[in-house]
């Protein structure tokens, strides 16, 4: 049994990093050749070896000595401890130097005027990194993380101490580092003012805390606007999942697969179609007041444009997650403890309030924080229907959008809501962390759940049994407003919005792809597809770190994992264009800065499937694998991956959809060449061409089940034997958009 | 299958484990000799399974070393010790057919498949499983199951062979009899064992040598009959089998034995190093002697259950000294409740220990 030492595999693509590949981001496009940099004597085309040698780019070598220092490990006889020592300190000094290079030297010579005062101009200059640069980094953080492995830490584990050090990597440079940039962004007075004035006049502006509404007609500041809203919309998404979550679990409802149904349906729909159906049934020229114009000779005017309208929306949106999460509460209470209740005399309508709602409660709060969150976050509909009501996450949008293209203010909004979603972020630990009652031991429980009190029941059904219905009613019109010509004034059946979005001609050189919405939807197919199977493999990994590995600095992994779940997206899309459009990272505008975004977006429901599905897993099944010799990482491959299947396909699934229908970040980091579906599909709506809108959104669908369907397949069934596997059930809420 | 190679010895030097605040295994000393069956025998909580997964690699020792075959093992990893496993759950891999369960370890040590295969073949064998290799864990009963999970183990040809409560998940005959093939199978194979199991029973079938773990230490450790007879505490001698635990008065000692007086009755025993004044005196149920009241040397005693018990009778006895249980073997004459008797004691199965 001879292991190749994985030092010399790094060690190779660390050469390959700095002698082969071109070290920078290469401005005139990537090609093959390209890519054999030495042969290149272009200075900002070439590799770090050869920038150093020929063309008096020192900063490269600090890089290159810690090359060669590493090769000294590779020498054979060396002890563990030694080794250990010498790839630990020399690659971390690597890291360090590489780092430093990217981040003081620029386009513009020194990055600070303060350097270019110490060493004087640079005559030479650089642009961001590249294919060498980013092969480098994560060679040399890999061989520091051998060397931890060979120090004894993580466990003495190579495989975990990479993982956690890749994992950790990417939260930093992904996550961490964004966020820092939009704080410094916001505390960065415009020229004409000092720091104090700059940050008191963004940060207390009536605009943003003005409580005009209060006293007068006028609007009141984003914030309360974005508040309120997050409150009304928690507070009628929760009554009503717990509502449907009663139904289901509880009662003998003949329709509850149907109701189960309607959850999946806002997870495929990009998130504006719900509004786009509102627009139709309640616009200036939509049924109801078409009919009640006619009718009646009513004007109902557009009410719907506003405060009413997102809300009615996001209720539509959201109800589903509050569904998921309360189903889970509610199946989660033991019967006996109702048996219990009855035993002691207590009625159904005692029970219910002195035993099942209590219970329920913690489940409530956080179903209602979770809304909460994905109502703050949510951009799709406040943006088709807020017209003059703003909230944080447009004006965010319209900050950078804007004619005045003002990113301390987008900043600053961008904080506020940060701050906003943060605090609601822990609550939610404390109410689960403290209070949680629903405990799942693994042994069943034999008793039977009570029936619901009669009143509860009637409750329940009206509310939700119209909600339903409604639901059905607006995704259906929404659907149809893409068959007619002119939705309101002209009713002919048509196809020819489906015609001008995907029209495909044949010209004298073949296929002409003519539709206006080809390009955008090959890009949008493209670029989930790259990014989902990105995503499932580092969210499983950080799921498997988390739920089955001991090591240092664990607990603050999983915070700072779990933190960067709650980042809005609006935040995360203003941050990635203000810290990636310069070196050292220089990636605006590219397909690659909308694939991290979507990864690390995303990552939340890999990690919770992930998560969930560990947890059925017995652990000592890994434990078996590991004392009959196998390797961390085939435990991984051929004990705990086959067993996931479920949580495999879960992960992909949502990382795809979501990439697919996706809008709040991604709207700042389009760009001409790549044009994402959602953002195509906005514009149109934003321009009232709402039947190609909806043609478009459409065909999104029916793509989006197609590929469902496809991964399913692809991933295939786990194979069990006689037993038919449950498995475990995906929770996709608490994700924010 | 024989096992080719020579069976190895562990030895523990002050190995402990703590997690954070809380001391699993307090620092001990252990040495299990090569090709013996040693049990870790404990109530739950007493540090014996955390004992056996540090021997495993499982957990990691917090202070001390640990060698097997005189090499040490401390800092390495369980896959590179060359121990293997029998756990409580069998951990079967639930998607692998019985032969890909028993050939795992032996293609991740690098074996090419067919010769893996063939190997999982003899195991399977060896285990009395010939012909169940296509099958899947779930397709199989839970005896058969742990054979599986033994011949896994065993296709290793280990140094130390490591069961964690193998039984624990089968019903009482299938478990008489898996004891008795696992015993089986460790001497003709020689192979070095650690069992850890909380039945007293199960331990005193199987084992060479027995380590009683009591509250993250050890508590005794010897051969079934020394811990048996020779109790080092009134914790290994409850813990061991039946036994009553009475306060007695050591009156003389003279050489290495000791006369005792317990009420009425006086008798000598070993004196196992206590010198006059109070002592404990563990009774084991079968070494009592029913007499009539009143008879001379005999500590008075009056019946309160009697149970017959089919080849015994089971009696509660109320005496001066305290309450005693007894087994009598005359099961054909059951005393009636209430009667007053007279009790002798044994000198096997009567047992002073330190207080």
């Amino acid at each position: 049994m001879t292991r190749k030492d994985p030092v010399l595999l790094w060690w190779s693509l660390l050469s390959l990093g700095l002698v082969v590949l071109p070290w920078h981001w290469l401005q005139n496009g990537h090609s093959i050749p390209a890519l054999f940099a030495p042969f290149v004597t272009d200075a900002d085309s070439t590799s770090a070896l050869m920038q150093a040698l020929f063309h008096g780019r020192f900063w490269f070598w600090p890089v290159l000595i810690a090359w060669a220092a590493l090769a000294l490990a590779l020498r054979p006889g060396l002890s563990r401890e030694a080794k250990g020592r010498l790839l630990f300190g020399f690659g971390l000094f690597g890291l360090a130097m590489l780092i430093l290079q990217g981040w003081t030297i620029g386009p513009r010579g020194w990055f600070s005027p303060r350097l270019e005062g110490m060493f004087g101009e640079l005559s030479e200059r650089q642009f961001g990194i590249g294919a060498g640069g980013a092969l480098s980094f994560f060679a040399l953080l890999f061989l520091t993380t051998e060397g931890l492995a060979l120090k004894g830490r993580f466990g003495g584990d190579r495989f975990i101490a990479g993982s956690v050090g890749f994992l950790v990597a990417c939260i930093i440079l992904f996550t961490v580092w964004p966020v820092v940039t939009i704080l410094g962004q916001a505390f960065k007075p415009p020229s004409d003012q000092t720091l104090w004035v700059a940050f008191v006049d963004r940060f207390f502006h009536p605009k943003v805390w003005g409580l005009a509404c209060v006293y007068s007609g006028s609007q009141c500041g984003v914030a309360w606007n974005t508040l309120a809203l997050a409150l009304s919309t928690a507070t009628c998404a929760t009554i009503l999942g717990l509502c449907f979550a009663l139904i289901v679990t509880r009662t003998s409802f003949p329709f509850k697969k149907g109701m189960r149904l309607l959850t999946v349906l806002p997870i495929i729909t990009p998130p504006f179609v719900i509004g786009l159906g509102l627009i139709l049934i309640f616009g200036r020229s939509g049924l109801v007041n078409q009919a009640a114009e006619n009718l009646f000779g009513w004007q109902l005017g557009r009410w719907i444009y506003g405060f009413d309208g997102v809300l009615l929306a996001q209720v539509f949106s959201f109800t589903p997650t509050a569904f998921l999460v309360l189903i889970g509460v509610v199946q989660g209470i033991a019967p006996s403890m109702e048996e219990a209740a009855e035993m002691l005399r207590a009625d159904r309508t005692r029970t219910f309030r002195a035993v099942t709602l209590p219970l329920m409660m913690p489940g409530i709060a956080n179903a209602f924080l979770v809304v909460f969150v994905e109502s703050l976050a949510d951009f799709g509909n406040p943006i088709v229907l807020g017209g003059s009501f703003g909230v944080l996450s447009t004006e965010i949008f319209f900050a950078v959008v804007g004619a005045q293209a003002d990113f301390g203010r987008a900043a600053t909004l961008a904080l506020i809501l940060l701050a906003f979603a943060l605090a609601a972020f822990f609550i939610q630990r404390k109410v689960i962390g403290t209070r949680s009652y629903v405990s799942v031991t693994g042994k069943g429980d034999p008793g039977l759940a009570r029936p619901l009190p009669d009143w509860v029941k009637r409750t329940a059904y009206g509310i939700a049994i119209p909600w339903a219905i409604l639901t059905v009613t607006v995704y259906t019109l929404a659907l149809a407003g893409g068959f007619v010509k002119v939705w309101g004034r002209d009713w002919t059946p048509t196809l020819s919005h489906f015609g001008r979005a995907f029209a495909i001609e044949w010209g004298p050189h073949g296929l002409i792809w003519s539709g206006g919405a080809w390009s955008s939807l090959f890009t949008t197919i493209q670029l989930a597809g790259i990014a989902a199977p990105l995503t499932a493999s580092v969210g499983l990994l950080a799921a498997w770190l988390l739920s089955r590995q001991k090591f240092a600095g664990k607990t603050a992994l999983e915070f700072a994992l779990m933190l960067t779940f709650c980042v809005p997206g609006t935040v995360i899309g203003v941050a990635y264009i203000l810290t990636y459009n310069i070196p050292p990272l220089e990636v605006t505008g590219t397909g690659l800065i909308l694939i991290l975004c979507f990864v690390f977006r995303n990552m939340p429901v890999g990690v919770r499937s992930g998560m969930a599905a560990m947890s059925q897993l017995d652990k000592s099944l890994d434990e078996a694998a590991v004392t009959l010799r196998a390797s961390t990482f085939r435990t991984l491959r051929l004990v705990v991956l086959p067993l996931m299947k479920p949580a495999i396909v879960t992960a992909l699934v949502y990382s795809f959809v979501r990439a697919m229908t996706t809008v709040s970040a991604v709207i700042f980091l389009v760009s001409a060449q790549h044009e994402m579906a959602t953002v195509f599909i906005i514009n149109r709506v934003i321009n009232g061409d709402y039947g190609l809108a909806i043609a478009y959104s459409t065909v999104l669908i029916v793509l989006m089940m197609a590929a469902i369907g496809l991964i399913t397949l692809l991933v295939g069934e786990r194979k069990l034997g006689r037993r038919k596997a449950d498995s475990p059930a995906a929770n996709p809420a608490g994700v924010s958009a | 299958m024989t096992t080719k190679k020579q069976a190895a010895e562990v030895r523990l030097t002050r190995v402990a484990k703590r997690y954070g605040a809380v001391t699993a295994v307090k620092p001990l000393d252990l040495v299990i000799e090569a090709g013996s069956l040693v049990t870790l025998l404990g109530p739950s909580g007493c540090g014996k399974t955390t004992l056996l997964r540090m021997i495993a690699g499982l957990e990691r020792v917090s202070e001390g070393k640990l060698y097997i075959g005189g090499r040490d093992v401390t800092d390495l990893s369980a896959g590179e010790r060359n121990v293997s496993m029998v756990f409580q759950s069998y951990a079967l891999f639930p998607h692998m057919s019985v032969l890909e369960n028993v050939a795992f370890g032996l293609i991740s040590g690098g074996m090419g498949k067919p010769e893996a295969y063939a190997k999982a073949e003899d195991a399977l064998t060896t285990v009395g499983l010939k012909g169940y290799g296509s099958r899947l864990p779930s397709e199989m009963s839970g005896g058969q199951q742990q054979r599986v999970a033994v011949a896994r183990a065993l296709v290793l040809e280990p140094d130390v062979l490591l069961f964690d409560e193998p039984l624990s998940n089968l019903d009482a005959r299938l478990r008489r009899s898996m004891r008795e093939e696992i015993r089986e199978l460790q001497q003709r194979l020689g192979v070095t064992v650690v069992y850890v199991t909380h039945d007293q029973s199960e331990a005193l079938a199987v084992s060479d040598k027995i380590v009683v773990m009591k509250a993250a230490e050890i508590a005794q450790a010897g051969s079934p009959r020394d811990l048996y007879e020779e109790p080092a505490n009134t914790f290994v001698a409850t813990f061991m089998g039946e036994a009553n635990h009475v306060n007695a008065e050591v009156i003389k000692v003279t050489g290495t034995r000791a006369d005792v007086k317990l009420g009425g009755a006086q008798f000598n025993l070993p004196a196992r190093g206590l010198t006059p004044g109070s002592a404990d005196l563990v009774i084991r149920p079968e070494a009592v002697r029913l007499h009539a009241a009143g008879t001379e040397n005999t500590l008075a005693a009056k019946i309160a259950t009697a149970t017959y018990m089919g080849g015994v009778a089971e009696y509660n006895l109320e005496t001066p000294a305290g309450r005693l249980f007894v087994i009598a073997p005359e099961a054909h004459a059951v005393r009636a409740v209430g009667e007053e008797v007279g009790l002798s004691f044994v000198e096997r199965g009567t047992i002073l220990v330190r207080p």
